[in-house]
């Protein structure tokens, strides 16, 4: 899967997770530009992007999250 | 129902797209009950609340939530201001195995280690007690489930020092005062935390990043098993199980295979399968669950297979046999009428997808479970927490024997051309008395249970009721109605409240299994007897109209009351007590 397919899937589990058809995110987006990004939904998104891709972050690399783009760095080695 | 929130569910479906089932939920033009829920958590509950948001809103319940601080549960029931203020209608308390605080030292002897368990005790009951006292509603508490690690090992199942110890006895205690306390009910997370795997439950991930006990994964069941509580604690619990025969009670077609070539009892493992769950339904049947059989087949037949000498239930253990050849939506609409339930407190089995299909599209309110492979019937049900029953009173367990007196009454009625003479020869005795300990629970049922013969919908919770019968300024009323058939047990309830020389008539309902039995007219002659002793001039009666009351829209009339306003909430209705001429000669009345 390249990084471009993880993106298509991403988006779709935002979408999902914040209930908004338009939501489109990119490497350099982080919670501060999503409305009801918050430390509670962000834990859902977590969940959610493990139950996607069927995989398991560790808490090291949960904690070391700063933007989509480590997110989607983390979900390409994990797969 | 939301298709996604139907038992089975995919819970990981549920907390990813949880805000849109929420929006269609809100938006799909259904009345709901609002109420006030109060979480008061010993770790996050986020997500507790807005899945059990869900799972309510889909069986009719608004709720409004009131969310304790991080781990502020305790603080919040014994003392919180801010809850003060919410009021809660109902309080849940979620802790587990992470809030116990002390556990008995490695060096403590029998008496030390007993003394730690019971202070552990003791600050779980401080709580209770407190949230009764200041409160007075019902408490939900989780009890525990087991540690995530043995400290010594399978040791500590059974050593005084053992974690896992400790949370089976304080288990054991909660029990206790369950059964001591009325309106206290138990979560039980012990099985539930099994059931899910206590390795899935206990991540140490989600606690150490979130302080989450369980993990979000389990989130989705446990805030389902909760709700299921929740709604019996209202009365909203299912009632009746409409059960097909070939291929779901036992293996086989009867018409086809005969009797004898059916697959049920101890000779073959499908046998084995079906015999189970005949036995199952018959402990679920002694202990109130309705049973009837929506079947297409020839009568004769479908009887025959009933009488299986292999089988445990037998025709008399239904309390309504359809087996014809209609469309079953058809029969599931008649089976409703025939028991006097609505289409939403029945489940519905089926091995057959399209028969399902047929059943859920024509009624989206009842509940009808996957029914594909006959060993896994039973915890489908079970699991499905349909009969969860909060509540379990005397009644309850006499219910499927009421059923069938109703239907040799209603042999009998046919042999009568004249409706009176018919009621005449039941021999009716009533007993109309004020709320008594003894019935509190069953009138509590009563109020949320009653959605037909019921001119206010007021529900009431146990304390609601115990309260009214404390207070000097209600005159309130039970019925229990039996006959030459058997006991109905209490089937009507009333409740005025006194201002000046006016009754106001808060609650007043009766059971649709005593319908045109002539009880409405006996429960108005006491009601005007004890309003006219303690010296009140007048009755003012109230119909507020719902979906579903509308049986009881002329009620006051018949009574002989006049109309004095009606809005679009409902219409009043007064009756002058000073000529009042009881309206009741058919039932013997025994009052208090």
């Amino acid at each position: 899967m390249d990084r471009n397919e993880v993106y298509e899937r991403l988006n779709a589990v935002f979408r999902e997770v914040f209930d908004d058809e338009n939501l489109t995110v990119q490497d350099a987006t982080t919670a501060a530009d999503v409305e009801d990004w918050d430390s509670l939904s962000h834990i859902t998104l977590i969940a959610a992007v493990e139950d996607e891709f069927d995989i398991s972050f560790d808490m090291k690399t949960v904690v070391g999250l700063k933007c989509v783009g480590d997110m989607v760095d983390a979900i390409l080695r994990e797969l | 129902m939301h298709e996604l929130l139907r038992y089975p569910f995919d819970g990981a479906e549920i907390l990813r797209r949880r805000r849109r089932i929420r929006r269609e939920l809100r938006e799909d033009g259904c009345v709901r009950t609002p109420r006030r829920i109060a979480i008061l958590g010993g770790s996050t509950t986020h997500d507790l609340k807005e899945i059990l948001e869900l799972f309510l809103l889909d069986e009719g319940i608004d709720p409004e939530f009131y969310e304790s601080d991080f781990g502020a549960w305790w603080e919040d029931a014994v003392f919180g201001a801010a809850l003060e203020e919410f009021c809660p209608e109902l309080a849940v308390i979620h802790t587990g195995v992470r809030n116990i605080s002390a556990y008995p030292a490695p060096a403590a002897d029998a008496t030390e280690a007993e003394a730690v368990i019971s202070a552990e005790f003791a600050r779980f009951t401080a709580a209770w007690e407190a949230l009764a006292r200041r409160f007075d509603c019902p408490i939900v508490q989780n009890n525990f489930e087991k540690p995530p690690l043995r400290i010594y090992g399978n040791r500590d199942a059974w050593d005084l020092h053992g974690r896992t110890y400790m949370t089976a006895e304080l288990n054991r205690r909660m029990g206790e005062y369950a059964r001591a306390h009325r309106g206290f009910y138990i979560n039980d997370i012990d099985t539930l935390s099994a059931d899910i795997g206590l390795g899935r439950w206990h991540d140490g991930k989600a606690w150490h990043l979130y302080k989450y006990s369980p993990a979000p994964e389990a989130v989705p069941e446990l805030a389902y098993n909760l709700s299921r509580i929740i709604l019996s604690v209202w009365g909203k619990a299912k009632k009746a199980l409409a059960l097909d025969l070939d291929n779901t009670l036992w293996g086989g077609v009867v018409g086809d295979d005969g009797v004898e070539g059916i697959e049920i009892g101890h000779e073959t493992p499908g046998g084995q399968v079906y015999s189970e769950f005949q036995a199952w339904l018959s402990e679920m049947r002694s202990r109130g669950v309705l049973l009837s059989v929506i079947s297409k087949n020839d009568e004769e037949n479908a009887l025959a297979g009933l009488n299986h000498p292999e089988g445990t239930l037998r025709p008399v253990d239904f309390a309504a046999v359809f087996a014809n050849w209609a469309p079953k939506d058809r029969n599931f609409a008649a089976l409703a009428k025939e028991l006097n339930i609505l289409p939403e407190s029945i489940v519905f089995c089926d091995d057959n997808p399209a028969e399902r299909k047929i059943v859920s599209d024509s009624f989206p309110e009842a509940a009808v479970p996957p029914f594909d492979a006959p060993e896994k019937y039973a915890r489908i049900l079970d699991r499905g927490g349909y009969f969860e029953p909060a509540t379990l009173s005397a009644d309850d367990l006499a219910r499927a024997d009421m059923y069938r007196q109703n239907a040799e009454r209603a042999k009998l009625e046919t042999s009568f051309a004249d409706y009176r003479e018919y009621l005449k020869s039941l021999r009716m005795h009533a007993e109309i008395k004020g709320f008594s300990p003894l019935y509190i629970a069953r009138i509590a049922q009563l109020t949320n249970k009653s959605n037909q013969f019921n001119l206010t919908t007021l529900r009431c919770a146990e304390t609601d009721i115990a309260r009214m019968a404390e207070s000097g300024d209600f005159i309130t009323l039970y019925g229990k109605l039996s006959d030459r058939f058997g006991d109905n047990g209490v089937v009507a309830v009333t409740a005025a409240e006194r201002e000046g020389s006016t009754f106001h008539i808060r609650l007043w309902l009766m059971s649709c299994r005593v319908l045109k039995r002539d009880m409405e007219y006996a429960m108005l002659d006491a009601l005007a007897a004890k309003a006219a002793a303690a010296g009140a001039e007048t009755l003012r009666g109230y119909y507020l109209p719902t979906a579903k009351n509308g049986m009881v829209r002329d009620l006051y009339e018949k009574f002989g009351f006049s109309l004095r306003e009606e809005t679009e909430a409902g219409t009043v209705w007064e009756l002058s007590l000073s000529d009042y001429v009881p309206k009741c000669d058919i039932i013997e009345v025994e009052r208090d």
